[in-house]
């Protein structure tokens, strides 16, 4: 192409740009303005973004799922209020015997001060991760607890349980608990011995929420709503504790 | 038959100067309190383990599993000094090595007894350890590992008795090397979980077998000492060498061990995460400050450094004392290692979280760790009185 010519052509604009080629866009931005300074001190670019999905090894790039079903949720953080329905209905369905800790999932709270004096109060609902690379899956001496091949889904076998409770000290997101009416480490499951196997397609927690916070699905079906959550570029997606590499399947996000 | 060749067997090996009425008192109390301690252990297999002990979802291990680690690492150096007497000879240790290779047996048996009233179903393990084994598992190396030592362990024993050297040598051989390789695997345990950082990273399995070279020469020393003391008789030079020699090894230990200590430390200082400094925190300022700085470094690291740079190893009774504290000091740095890596949330920030959890061993916790100390303490009484007479040896194979 001669260069003179360029001044001839006319602008296509920004509006029909294809997502695909902004990504392309972004990644060239992080390799010029440094990947080694982190790709976020002098690019002008939302790289923040650009650096979760394409960067950031705890976020799975599209495409990278090794389960035949590979089941996920994603948590849109700031819907949540609190209103623990959620822990009711993953008591009642999976039949979690309350107390001495007993939970399958919960909602962390945190206060956070403001300049005002006021303060900023934020709920975050957390549940085992079903990690790709589960610590619990590895130290269990028995394969008391394992990945299903089929869906991807962390689940016991509890007459293997030896309750040493290392699986509990080795996961990051205090995901498991002793259970003793069961003689068992017990944990969620995604409600795959409840709903799911009588065939519904959500859990307990995902139906019960009011504000819709979570959002469960496969996260190999591309037309899914988790599918196009954690891939749509201007979504920003984080996950807990990523120092552990453990490479979770339960993301957070602000919608 | 088997009665008559096993009375053979004990009026060769036992020691009659320890047929008092006051060793039989020493042996049913040290029963009593072992039977007791661990029976209220046990009792959490019937009324529940939240029932018994303090440990919570948080907090899921405590001052049981850290017993476990102390005589564990205690048994593993004890093993290895005994092995490295057998195999190589020679070595002024070797005189006494009989002698360790029993009380390393009996160390790992309370380790055992100590973790069988901390698993929840043990019953469980024995079968599916074997049927669903995890090669991925440290616990699943750590248990198989510390079952083929004991195993290995007896045989040997059982070649010392018999008088069969060779025999013995190899089975101790085997011994020594699946108790370094469990004994790392214990570290590894915690070295190997990225959720609590102060456990994280390669160091742990070498600084465990640091703590079983240095527990094996104070257990060395100490039971030594003891075997003397009960008998009332002076040790012989040779008896005397031997401890000199174990002392030698165990001051050495002892400068590793705390240069180890000292650098672990620091490390949480200077970078990495918020959680491992958090943790490292808990020791020098936080809730295990005053088990840290007092029975850990105090009575566990100074003090008997003190006490050999005064006395130069010269002193058999002051060289058992330092031993003494350095084995106290070594119980609560285990017990410090598991409580700091747990007493901190794994989310700081949230659930309005305090920067410590709240882990105080229960009662019953402590009735199992003196349960456990029993179980050495009769051991050790046993061992003399009924195969006293192979524990030192003029000459040796």
């Amino acid at each position: 192409m001669d260069i003179k010519n360029l001044e001839k052509e006319q602008n296509e604009g920004i509006e029909s740009l294809p997502s695909d080629e902004r990504r392309k866009f972004l990644q060239m931005g992080l390799a010029v303005t440094g990947v080694f300074l982190g790709g976020t001190l002098l690019s002008l670019t939302s790289v923040s973004t650009a650096k979760g999905r394409n960067a950031d090894p705890a976020i799975p790039a599209d495409g990278q799922y090794p389960y035949t079903k590979h089941y996920g949720m994603i948590m849109r953080q700031n819907h949540c209020v609190g209103c623990e329905k959620c822990m009711d209905a993953c008591v009642e369905t999976n039949n979690v015997q309350i107390g001495h800790g007993a939970w399958r999932t919960t909602i962390q709270e945190r206060l956070t001060p403001l300049d005002s004096g006021r303060e900023k109060r934020e709920f975050r609902p957390i549940l085992c991760n079903q990690c790709n690379r589960p610590p619990c899956v590895r130290v269990c001496p028995t394969k008391a607890t394992y990945k299903d091949p089929e869906t991807g889904i962390i689940v016991m076998d509890d007459k293997k349980c030896i309750g040493c409770k290392t699986c509990m000290a080795a996961c990051p997101y205090n995901a498991r608990y002793y259970s003793h009416a069961k003689h068992a480490i017990d944990k969620c499951n995604f409600c795959i011995d409840t709903l799911l196997a009588a065939g519904e397609k959500q859990t307990a927690c995902v139906t019960s929420c009011p504000a819709h916070v979570r959002v469960f699905g496969d996260l190999k079906d591309t037309s899914s709503e988790i599918y196009k959550l954690l891939h749509k570029p201007d979504n920003k997606i984080w996950v807990i504790r990523p120092d552990c590499g453990a490479l979770p399947n339960v993301f957070y996000m602000n919608a | 038959m088997a009665n008559n060749s096993l009375t053979k067997i004990f009026s060769q090996t036992e020691d009659t100067r320890l047929a008092t009425p006051g060793i039989n008192w020493a042996m049913l109390i040290f029963l009593i309190i072992s039977i007791v301690g661990l029976g209220l252990g046990a009792s959490s297999f019937i009324v529940g383990h939240e029932a018994v002990y303090n440990n919570t979802r948080e907090v899921p291990w405590g001052l049981i599993i850290a017993t476990y680690a102390f005589w564990a690492i205690t048994s593993t150096g004890l093993c290895i000094y005994a092995a490295i007497s057998h195999l190589f000879g020679g070595t002024r240790m070797a005189i006494v090595s009989n002698r360790m290779v029993w009380m390393s047996i009996i160390c790992i048996m309370a380790a055992f007894a100590t973790i069988g009233v901390e698993i929840a179903s043990p019953h469980t393990m024995i079968i599916y350890n074997i049927l669903s084994p995890n090669l991925t598992s440290n616990i699943w190396w750590m248990g198989t590992l510390y079952g083929i030592a004991v195993g290995c362990m007896i045989l040997e024993f059982f070649g010392l008795i018999k008088g069969f050297a060779r025999f013995a040598v190899v089975f101790g051989t085997i011994a020594a090397i699946a108790e370094v390789f469990a004994n790392s695997c214990l570290g590894g345990v915690f070295a190997t979980l990225p959720a609590k950082p102060f456990w994280y990273g390669g160091q742990l399995p070498i600084y465990f077998l640091t703590a079983a070279f240095l527990s094996g020469a104070a257990a060395t020393i100490l039971f030594n000492y003891l075997a003397y003391k009960i008998r009332g008789v002076e040790m012989s030079a040779a008896v005397k060498s031997a401890m000199h020699s174990a002392g030698k090894a165990m001051t050495l230990v002892l400068i590793l061990y705390s240069v180890a200590t000292f650098w672990r430390l620091i490390m949480f200082f200077v970078g990495g995460t918020e959680l491992g400094r958090i943790a490292a925190e808990a020791l020098i300022t936080g809730p295990l400050s005053f088990f840290f700085w007092f029975l850990e470094i105090g009575i566990g690291l100074l003090i008997p450094m003190i006490l050999i740079i005064i006395f130069r190893l010269q002193n058999v009774a002051i060289m058992a004392t330092a031993g003494f504290l350095i084995l106290v000091g070594q119980f609560f740095a285990r017990y410090n290692m598991v409580a700091a890596g747990l007493l901190v949330p794994g989310t700081p920030g949230w659930d309005n979280a305090p920067t410590y959890l709240d882990y105080v061993p229960s009662l019953i916790e402590w009735a199992v760790i003196v349960g456990s100390i029993a179980v050495v303490c009769l051991g050790f009484l046993i061992g003399e009185r009924v195969f006293g007479k192979i524990f030192d040896q003029k000459e040796h194979h």
